[in-house]
C-alpha cells in the first residue's frame, strides 16, 4: 500500500486517496476548438519508467487533489504537493 | 490410552503431566500440551499422512515447520473445517479431529496408486498443453478435470457459512521484527532500548525460533525474552505470521489467536488480521533446510534432519531407532550426537570425503558412524523406508560410483544446506544474489526502511545471529530516528557447527550408471521429478519462471520452499550455466497460505461496505416496503398492500395510482451539491453542454455534462438561488464521480475561478410529488404559499413551510406528470413525508417506490443509467438540442469527433411488443425483422417496463438510424434467455409527448 503525504493531512493510506491520472499534461484552454490539443491531453500519455508526476485525490480526506511524485520502478514517493499549487507553478 | 511408541520419558517442552486425545483418520492419537499435530502422529508411530497428488504415493511428515510439503491434513469437520492445513504447524487441542485429505479409500490402501496411473497422462506442461496449447477450449479439460478433482488432494472448502468471527487491526510501529529466533530477539531488544516503538511478530507460539529445537541455548533464551517482555514499547505477537511486505513500509500478518483450540471462546475471534504501518524493519525469518534429491526421498521416514532435531529436543519424539543421516555439510553433526544419546543408532552418510579431525572424534565419541564420501543412491521399502543403497561418491555433481552398499534404517534425515527466507525482500521487489561462498540465495543490496539479520542474511551460527540481530535493531530504530544507546548484548554460550559450513550444493545424486534414479522427487507436494524437469528444459522452457509453471515446481501450497533450489539447480546443471547466471523465481504475498476469512474481516454480507439510508428510512420501513440495494442506498422498491403482491403487480398499481391521482417518491439518494462564488455562472457554463449563466434567479434548468472526450457524463436539474448561488443536482450514482470532477477542474485547470463547491447530498431530504393532484396536496400542505401555475411555472422554485420547518419546492417532472420536488433540511424529511402522507390521505395519496418510478420514466422517454452507460452522446440520446453553439464547455471539441458523428450509430428509440402479453428483456440486441441472427445486430434495449398507460410491454433502446425506423417491426433477442420478441419502433416518448400534464 503507497502512503502519501498529504500537505494538509499528514501521511496518509492511498486507499482514502483516488488516483487522478497524468498531472504532466496540461489541459487545453476552454476555448480551444481544435482537435489535436484535446487529443494530446485525453489520449496521449507517456509511460515513464522512474519518476513520474500523478494527481491524486484526498477523496476520504480534505477532499483536495495533489500532485504526487512516484517512481514508477520503486514505487517510492517523493514530494506531494496541493494540485493547485503546482499548476500555478506550471503556469509561470 | 494407547502407547506412544516413539515419545520419550524425559526431554522436549511438552507437558507429559496432561494428556488428551485426538483423532487422525478416526483413530485416537495420544497428545500433550505443546505437541503439534505432527509431532503427535510420530509420537504416536503414525507413518503414512497422505498420499502423493499426481502418483499416489505414500507420504510421511517431511519438516517440522511451515515448510511442509506432505502432510497436508483437512482440519477440523463442518463449517469449521479447513483444507491444506500443515499438521506441522497445527497446534494439538482436546478433541482435534483431522483427516488427510489424499488417498481413497485411504491413505494406507490408496487405489489410485494400483489404477496407477492417471498420472502418465499428466506430465510436465500438462496445464499448459491443455489451456494454452491445441486442447484449449476443447472438450480435453472437462474430461481430465473429473478425473483429476477426484484423485487429486487438494482438501475441501468449507460448504457451511464460516460461524466464527475475524478481527482487523490497523497498527503502527516504529520497527516491525519479523521473526522471534535469536536475531529477532536481539533486534527487538537493541531497537526497543533504544526508544523505538517495537512490534515483535512470531509465526510459531513460542519466541525462540531454532533455539527451541536445541536444549543449551534456554538461560539466554529465558532472559532475553523476559526483558523483551517486560519492555513498555514492544507488543509481542505470538501465532502471528508476517505474510506479506508491501509499498510504503506497510506488512500484512495473521495471527492465529484462537485457531488453537476447536471454538473460539465467545466474543473472541479466530483469526486477526493486521495491517502494520512500520517506519522501518528488520527481517529475522531464518533459513529452510533443503533437502537432498535421491531414489525414493519420498517415502515415509525420509525426512528434513533438522526436523528430527525438532521433535527430538522440542517434541521428546524419537522418530527412528535406525536412523541415516544424508548431508553435505556440518550441520547434521550436533543432531547426530544428540539422537544417538536418546538411544538411534546413527550412521552419517556424508558427500564429502575430507571432514575435519574435529568433527571426526567427536561423531567417534558419540559412537555415530560416519561414511566420508558418500551418498544415498536409492531407498527401500513400501510404505515407509526400510533400507538405503549407498555408493561413494564419484566425480563432481552428485555422480557415485559402485560397489553399492546397504544400510537397514526406519528414518533418513536429510540435508542439501539451507536456504535462507527471503519472501519479503522479494515482495519488496528486490532480487536476491548467489552467493557461491554460502551457497545460497541472499539479500542484495539494501532497502533503507527493511534490515535483514540473522540466518535469513547468510548468519551461519546463533553466535552470528544475536550479533547480527542486535545491529539489525539499533540500525532499524535509526532509520525511525531512535538512536538511544541500546548497550550491548551477550550471545548464549554453545557450540555451534554452523549450518552451511563446508557446504556443498548438488541438484541431485546419479546412481553409479550415471543417471538419476527415476523416482527422485524435486517438489514433493507436486510430485515433480528430474525428468519433469529435463523434458521442460528439452522442450525449451530454461528460464527459471518458465520452468516453475510449466513442470509446477514450487506451485503447491508450499510454494516450493524446499524445492525451488534444487529444481533450479537440476536446470542450471541441464543448461550448462551457473546458478547465478539462471537465478530464482519471484515471491509474492503471502508468505503462507493465508484464510480468506481473516482479510475479509468484519466486511461480509451486509458489512461488506456501508448501506446509505434516507433520512425517510424508517418511515418506508414501517410501512412494509420491499427494499432493494441500488449501488450502496437500499432503497423502497416498491410498497405491497398485501402480503402476497409481487413486485410486477405493485408497480404497476403504484405507477398507475400516480397518473390518476398522487404519489409520494423519496428521492433523497439524488446528489446535491452547492455552487458558490462570484464565478459560479461561467463554471457551469463551462462543466454543462447549455447555458446557465442566463438562467434567472429562482428558476430550474437541465443540464447535460460531458466527459472530456466528448461522451456523456452525467444529467441533472440546477437551481439559481441568488446571482452567485446555484443548487445542482446529478443522478445518485454519479454523486461522488461528479463532485470529484468539479473539484479536480477548480483545483488545477480552473484554479482561477472564483468558485466553492460542497456536496450537500446529506443535508437535504428530497420528497418527490408527482400526478394531477400533486398541486392540490402540495397547496393544502403548506398553504401559505402560491403554488398556482402562475406563480409557480413549470421548471422554476418557490419557497414554503411544511409545518413550520422552511422547505424549497422545485417544480418539475420525471414521470411526465404535474409534479414537485420538494426538498427538505434532513433531519425534518421524515415529518415532512408524514404530513404529506396525512394532509394527502383525502386525496388518495399513496408511495411509490423505485421500480413505478422506473416505469413512469421509461413512459415518458426519459434517458437514466441505462442510457447513460458512458458510451452514448448527446446524439445518440436525442439531447443534442442541449448543445449551445454560443460558448465552449467541457467535451464540445472531442464530441465532435468523426466516428462519434457517424449517422448510423445506434440512437434513442421506444420499442412496443407487437404482443402485448410478452416482455423485452433489457440487454436484448436488436435485428431487422428478417435475415440471420448473427453478429451484434443493430443496437440494442436499454430500459424495459410493462406500461401501465398503453397496457403493454415497453422499451429504450439504441438502434442504428433509430429515428428514421419509427413504425419498422424488429427483433430484440435475448441470447442467455433464447427468446426472440417482435417490437415496433416508436418515438422514445410514450406518453403526452406535447407535456400537456406536466404543463398543467
Ligand atoms: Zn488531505
Amino acid at each position: 500500500m503507497l502512503r502519501f503525504k498529504c500537505p494538509v493531512c499528514g501521511l496518509r493510506d492511498e486507499t482514502e486517496f483516488d488516483y487522478g491520472g497524468d498531472a504532466t499534461v496540461v489541459r487545453p484552454a476552454t476555448a480551444e476548438t481544435a482537435f489535436e490539443p484535446w487529443y494530446d491531453y485525453v489520449f496521449l500519455r507517456d509511460n515513464p519508467r522512474g519518476p513520474h508526476r500523478e494527481f491524486w485525490h484526498h477523496s476520504r480526506g480534505c477532499r483536495q487533489w495533489v500532485v504526487v511524485e512516484r517512481d514508477t520502478l520503486s514505487h517510492d514517493i517523493g514530494d506531494v504537493v496541493l494540485a493547485r499549487d503546482a499548476v500555478k507553478e506550471n503556469r509561470s | 490410552m494407547t502407547m506412544q511408541p516413539n515419545r520419550l520419558a524425559v526431554g522436549g517442552r511438552i507437558d507429559r503431566g496432561t494428556t488428551f486425545s485426538i483423532r487422525f483418520n478416526d483413530r485416537d492419537i495420544v497428545a500433550h500440551p505443546g505437541d503439534t499435530l505432527a509431532s503427535a502422529l510420530l509420537a504416536n508411530g503414525v507413518k503414512i499422512v497422505g498420499r502423493s497428488f499426481k502418483y499416489h504415493r505414500p507420504r510421511g511428515v517431511f519438516s517440522a515447520g511451515v515448510e511442509e510439503p506432505n502432510a497436508l491434513v483437512q482440519l477440523r469437520e463442518g463449517a469449521r473445517t479447513e483444507p491444506n492445513s500443515r499438521a506441522t504447524t497445527v497446534e494439538a487441542y482436546p478433541g482435534l479431529v483431522a483427516r488427510s485429505q489424499s488417498g481413497w479409500p485411504s491413505v494406507d490402501t490408496d487405489l489410485g496408486a494400483i489404477v496407477g496411473a492417471f498420472a502418465r497422462f499428466m506430465p510436465a506442461g500438462f496445464y499448459y498443453k491443455t489451456f494454452i496449447g491445441p486442447f484449449r477450449n476443447t472438450r480435453w479439460w472437462m474430461f481430465c478435470e473429473h478425473f483429476i478433482r477426484r484423485a487429486a488432494g487438494t482438501g475441501i472448502a468449507p460448504a457451511a457459512p464460516d460461524p466464527d468471527t475475524y478481527e482487523k487491526v490497523n497498527a503502527f510501529c516504529d520497527v516491525l521484527v519479523v521473526g522471534a529466533g535469536p536475531a529477532g530477539l536481539s533486534a527487538a531488544l537493541a531497537a526497543a532500548r533504544a526508544g523505538a516503538r517495537v512490534i515483535l511478530a512470531e509465526q510459531d507460539r513460542d519466541l525462540g525460533g531454532s533455539l527451541l529445537d536445541q536444549t543449551v541455548g534456554d538461560t539466554w533464551l529465558r532472559a532475553t525474552v523476559d526483558e523483551v517482555a517486560s519492555l513498555p514499547n514492544v507488543r509481542i505477537l505470538t501465532r502471528t505470521t508476517t505474510f506479506g511486505a508491501f509499498d510504503g513500509d506497510v506488512y500484512g500478518l495473521v495471527e492465529r489467536a484462537w485457531d488453537h483450540v476447536d471454538v473460539p471462546p465467545p466474543h473472541q475471534p479466530r483469526q486477526r488480521y493486521w495491517v502494520v504501518r512500520a517506519r522501518s524493519a528488520v527481517m529475522a525469518t531464518g533459513a529452510i533446510e533443503r533437502p537432498l534429491v535421491f531414489g525414493g526421498n519420498d517415502l515415509p521416514g525420509v525426512m528434513s534432519a533438522s526436523a528430527l532435531r525438532a521433535y527430538l529436543n522440542r517434541y521428546g519424539v524419537l522418530c527412528g531407532r535406525k536412523i541415516v543421516l544424508f548431508t553435505a555439510n556440518d550441520s547434521v553433526y550436533a543432531t547426530a550426537g544428540e539422537l544417538a544419546r536418546a538411544g538411534a543408532a546413527v550412521t552419517i552418510v556424508d558427500m564429502r570425503s575430507d571432514l575435519p579431525e574435529e568433527l571426526r572424534s567427536r561423531t567417534a565419541a558419540a559412537k555415530v558412524d560416519v561414511l566420508a564420501g558418500f551418498a544415498v543412491v536409492n531407498t527401500h521399502g513400501g510404505k515407509a523406508v526400510t533400507a538405503v543403497t549407498v555408493a561413494a561418491v564419484s566425480g563432481r555433481e552428485g555422480g557415485t560410483k559402485g560397489p553399492v552398499r546397504r544400510i537397514d534404517c526406519d528414518v533418513v534425515g536429510v540435508s542439501g544446506g539451507f536456504t535462507p527466507t527471503l519472501h519479503l525482500w522479494s515482495q519488496r521487489g528486490r532480487k536476491p544474489r548467489f552467493d557461491t561462498d554460502k551457497l545460497a540465495f541472499l539479500p542484495d543490496g539494501s532497502i533503507p526502511t527493511l534490515v535483514c539479520a540473522g540466518a535469513c542474511a547468510g548468519a551461519d551460527t546463533i553466535t552470528d545471529a544475536v550479533s547480527s540481530g542486535f545491529a539489525a535493531g539499533a540500525k532499524a530504530a535509526a532509520a525511525a530516528d531512535f538512536v538511544g544507546d541500546a548497550g550491548a548484548l551477550a550471545p548464549p554460550k554453545l557450540a555451534d557447527d554452523g549450518w552451511q559450513r563446508g557446504a556443498m550444493l548438488i541438484s541431485a545424486v546419479r546412481a553409479p550408471d550415471g543417471e538419476i534414479p527415476a523416482k527422485s522427487f524435486f517438489d514433493l507436494q507436486h510430485d515433480v521429478k528430474s525428468t519433469d524437469i529435463e523434458l521442460a528444459h528439452r522442450e525449451g522452457y530454461v528460464s527459471v519462471e518458465h520452468l516453475k509453471r510449466y513442470t509446477t515446481n514450487g506451485m503447491a501450497t508450499d510454494q516450493g520452499k524446499t524445492s525451488n533450489v534444487n529444481a533450479l539447480a537440476r536446470l542450471a546443471e541441464l543448461r550448462g550455466s551457473p546458478i547465478p547466471a539462471v537465478g530464482t523465481t519471484t515471491f509474492r504475498p503471502p508468505y503462507t497460505p493465508v484464510a480468506f476469512g481473516a482479510i475479509v474481516g468484519h466486511e461480509i454480507g451486509r458489512h461488506f461496505r456501508p448501506t446509505r439510508l434516507s433520512p425517510i428510512h424508517g418511515w418506508h420501513a414501517a410501512r412494509g416496503a420491499a427494499f432493494i440495494d441500488a449501488g450502496s442506498w437500499s432503497r423502497p422498491r416498491y410498497y405491497p398492500v398485501s402480503p402476497g403482491e409481487d413486485v410486477q403487480a405493485g408497480y404497476i398499481r403504484e405507477a398507475r395510482h400516480v397518473r390518476a391521482a398522487v404519489g409520494l417518491v423519496d428521492v433523497s439518494p439524488l446528489g446535491k451539491i452547492a455552487v458558490q462564488g462570484p464565478d459560479a455562472a461561467e463554471f457551469l457554463d463551462r462543466v454543462y453542454t447549455n447555458m446557465f449563466s442566463t438562467l434567472k434567479v429562482g428558476r430550474l434548468r437541465y443540464g447535460v455534462m460531458l466527459r472530456d472526450d466528448g461522451f456523456v457524463f452525467d444529467d441533472g436539474t440546477t437551481a439559481r438561488l441568488s446571482e452567485t448561488e446555484f443548487f445542482m443536482s446529478t443522478t445518485t450514482v454519479n454523486a461522488g464521480k461528479v463532485m470529484a470532477r468539479l473539484e479536480f477542474l477548480l483545483q488545477t485547470a480552473w484554479s482561477d475561478l472564483k468558485v466553492q463547491v460542497t456536496s450537500v447530498s446529506d443535508q437535504w431530504a428530497t420528497i418527490a410529488v408527482a400526478g394531477p393532484k400533486s398541486r392540490t396536496l402540495l397547496q393544502a400542505t403548506c398553504g401559505a404559499a402560491d403554488l398556482s401555475a402562475q406563480a409557480l411555472p413549470n421548471m422554476a422554485f418557490a419557497c414554503a413551510a411544511i409545518d413550520g420547518v422552511p422547505v424549497r419546492i422545485h417544480r418539475m417532472s420525471y414521470s411526465g406528470e404535474l409534479a414537485f420536488e420538494v426538498y427538505i433540511p434532513a433531519r425534518y424529511g421524515h415529518s415532512a413525508w408524514a404530513e404529506l402522507m396525512r394532509v394527502g390521505e383525502p386525496f388518495g395519496v399513496a408511495p411509490y417506490g423505485t421500480e413505478a418510478m422506473g416505469a413512469l420514466r421509461i413512459e415518458k422517454g426519459h434517458v437514466a443509467g441505462g442510457e447513460l452507460d458512458g458510451r452514448t452522446t448527446l446524439k445518440d440520446l436525442a439531447l443534442e438540442r442541449f448543445a449551445s453553439t454560443k460558448k465552449s464547455f467541457a467535451g464540445c471539441v472531442l464530441r465532435k469527433r468523426p466516428v462519434l458523428e457517424d449517422p448510423t450509430r445506434p440512437s434513442l428509440v421506444g420499442l412496443m411488443t407487437i404482443d402485448k402479453t410478452v416482455s423485452i428483456k433489457a440487454g436484448s440486441l436488436l435485428f431487422p425483422a428478417t435475415g440471420d441472427i448473427a453478429g451484434h445486430g443493430d443496437g440494442h434495449v436499454t430500459s424495459t417496463t410493462f406500461s401501465p398507460t398503453l397496457g403493454g410491454h415497453i422499451a429504450l433502446g439504441l438502434l442504428a438510424r433509430g429515428p428514421a425506423r419509427l413504425g419498422e417491426t424488429i427483433r430484440c433477442v435475448d441470447f442467455l434467455g433464447g427468446t426472440t420478441v417482435n417490437c415496433v419502433v416508436t418515438a422514445p416518448c410514450f406518453v403526452d409527448p406535447e407535456g400537456v400534464r406536466q404543463n398543467a
